[in-house]
């Protein structure tokens, strides 16, 4: 189990290296700069600002000062936002990001999972099939679709709610982007643990369960569900990666000020360290919540050995 | 919208109250017998039908998995209406210029045309059949503008999905039938790959390194979501491989001198189409879902032309007084998804009861 670990651990070095040479490849082979954008600079003034974030030395020194400072988490100054180093941007866009994907996947998670047990149980019954159906409807509609008609029916008609605000967690602000964002993952938890469960309780072992007089309810909540949530658990690693690509739309259409509004941004910008410090940061957060489901999996299901 | 959710896995024995009983003929609940297709039915768990008049009706297996694909209502209504929707958007903008002289470009002159009419509105309020979906801000047909979006959709959802085919049906067999060393390694490449944030990484090159030209734009949309695609296609290629490899008839292949690349692609492949053909009719929509992703964003389709994401994009922007230019390409948009996604499940049941778990 611990080899595992730091065999995983391990890996993630060269593979960050990968995502981020990849990135900085890119930057560097796209003609233009972050200079060479609408307002054109003086020649003196475009000189001190590429001595200054050295532009002209040698490429292998820039990528290596990159590298450098990928190393020490230190990504250096923003060029569009003076003044703000790329870490203070992170510290302030991650809080909004991270609030927003983590309501709406435990929100989704407990809707995915009551109404994907009840669609097991209750096979072939309107539950089922009216889970089901919805959480068809849930995979088909764009998330960048589902938000706005959801802003026009509950802020612009209704009023309930802000249409784009951010007040940050216990408030009315969030309902609307994490109810947009959760709408597939509760699709895809629900049809997960529909099918996890109906394989499940046919296993042997909830017919032990069932023979040595436990109720239905204790079969399901203490047996059932611990095998039948697998392949949920194992949908929460690619769900970070589907979560990032989510929040990016989320906050574009609520106008949100997280961590995706502000790679788009950067990237229209050319906004060189905050590209490359997003990019890491994202990269390294992937590769981490993956190695955390992976262990998690020996947790779950005591059959799984490393 | 029931037998879909409802087949039972034909391999999973009847559970009765003494124990697994192993159920001769399997029977869907329609009461039609299922048998697993003899090329599918390799190694463990053959579930052929004893039927002998099931045996003697059945003809090849494609012929098979027709019958049973046209018993899945839901994707026999999949199918009818991504057929619709595909060739509405092939031949419907060019008739309804040729009815209206509306475009999807075209910005009428007359200041009371150049605005957003709701759908089936003239100008003066009155109903009318000429806009069926509203005009846009500018005053441009929306009905012309979504069939045409849906030709860019559909044309970057099919190429892109025939790009990850290639690659990833080739690496998959290639890994899948040399085996060994050769295997480990390029299997442990995809898992790598699997973890990485491409999504990303693929915004990063769309955004800083724009085609010149809107045909460079599309290709290059091909190669960046067919690149990042087939990893599954990989994964599932090589098992398949690896499962047939070890057939009498490769065997004989290779005993009579057949070259490595023509055992893998004209013996190994063509007996593995059943799950790429399933897998690449759900490489499709969410091909097609990325695209729009990516064009919301500002990074994929770019005007003068439009795609459905460009549209939702367009839409979203004036919704607050002009909904039906959302809603409509926004439908159009889920509606091609959900029924590809039907066409899919329906194909994946018909052509692989072993793939039936989910």
């Amino acid at each position: 189990m611990l080899r595992f670990i730091i065999r995983r651990v391990v890996i993630i070095i060269p593979m960050l290296f990968i995502v981020v040479s990849l990135t900085w490849g890119l930057i560097r082979l796209a003609p233009g700069n972050f200079y060479s954008g609408e307002k054109k600079l003086a020649p003196a003034v475009e000189k001190n600002l590429r001595d200054k974030y050295g532009l002209d030395r040698p490429w292998y020194v820039q990528y290596r000062k990159v590298l450098w400072n990928i190393a020490r988490f230190d990504f250096g100054n923003s060029l569009k936002y003076e003044g703000q180093s790329v870490n203070q941007i992170l510290l302030r866009a991650l809080p909004v990001s991270a609030t927003l994907g983590l309501t709406a996947y435990l929100f989704a998670l407990a809707v995915g999972i009551t109404t994907g047990t009840l669609a097991a149980l209750r096979q072939n019954s309107w539950i089922d099939y009216a889970t089901m159906g919805l959480a068809m409807l849930g995979i088909a509609i764009p998330n960048f679709v589902l938000g706005p008609l959801l802003a026009l029916i509950f802020a612009l008609t209704l009023f309930w709610l802000p249409p784009a605000l951010w007040d940050g967690f216990p408030s009315k602000s969030v309902v609307l982007p994490a109810l947009t964002l959760s709408a597939i993952y509760i699709a895809y938890i629900a049809r997960l643990t529909r099918s996890g469960m109906l394989e499940v309780m046919r296993s042997d072992y909830i017919r032990t369960a069932r023979a040595k007089g436990l109720s239905e309810r204790a079969v399901v909540m203490r047996h059932a569900l611990r095998g039948g949530l697998l392949p949920v658990v194992s949908f929460s690693g690619p769900a970070l990666a589907f979560l990032i690509t989510g929040t990016v739309v989320v906050e574009r259409v609520f106008a949100l000020p997280g961590l995706g509004n502000y790679f788009i941004n950067a990237c229209f910008n050319r906004d060189e360290p905050l590209i490359i410090g997003i990019v890491a940061f994202i990269a390294i957060a992937v590769l981490v919540f993956n190695l955390l489901v992976d262990i998690s999996y020996g947790f779950i299901d005591p059959r799984i050995r490393y | 919208m029931n037998d879909e959710f409802s087949k039972k896995d034909p391999n999973e024995p009847a559970l009765t109250p003494l124990g697994t009983l192993p159920e001769p003929p399997v029977r869907s609940r329609e009461g039609n017998t299922i048998h697993t297709a003899p090329e599918f039915a390799v190694g463990e768990g053959d579930v052929r039908s004893t039927d002998p008049i099931e045996l003697l009706a059945g003809g090849s297996l494609w012929r098979d998995a027709w019958r049973r694909l046209l018993r899945s209502k839901l994707a026999v209504f999949g199918m009818i209406v991504a057929v619709t929707i595909t060739v509405a958007s092939v031949i419907g903008p060019s008739v309804i210029k040729r009815a209206t002289g509306y475009a999807y470009d075209f910005i009428p002159k007359d200041d009371r045309l150049a605005r957003s009419l709701p759908p089936f509105r003239s100008p003066d309020g009155k109903f009318a059949w000429s806009h069926p979906m509203g005009t846009d801000t500018v005053g441009r047909d929306i009905l012309a503008r979504v069939l045409s979006g849906g030709q860019i959709s559909l044309m970057v959802a099919l190429i892109a999905t025939l790009v990850s085919l290639l690659i990833g049906v080739s690496y998959g067999a290639t890994a899948g039938y040399l085996g060994g060393r050769i295997d480990d390694v390029m299997m442990r490449v995809v898992d790598v790959l699997y973890s990485l944030p491409y999504v990303i990484i693929v915004i990063v090159l769309l955004a800083l390194l724009p085609a010149k030209t809107p045909t460079g734009q599309l290709a290059q949309l091909f190669f960046a979501l067919g690149a990042v695609s087939w990893l599954t296609m990989a994964r599932i290629v090589r098992g398949q491989v690896m499962s047939l490899k070890n057939q009498e008839f490769v065997l004989a292949a290779r005993a009579t001198g057949v070259s490595t690349p023509r055992i893998i692609f004209r013996h190994l492949v063509p007996n593995a189409l059943g799950p790429v053909i399933v897998y690449a009719t759900l490489t499709i929509p969410s091909i097609m879902l990325s695209e729009a992703f990516l064009s919301f964003l500002g990074l994929g389709v770019r005007p003068p032309r439009v795609s459905w994401g460009l549209l939702a994009a367009d839409g979203a922007q004036t919704l607050a007084i002009y909904p039906w230019q959302l809603i409509f390409p926004g439908m159009t948009m889920a509606l091609m998804l959900l029924s590809l996604n039907f066409v899919g499940d329906g194909l994946r049941d018909a052509l692989d009861p072993q793939m039936r778990r989910e």
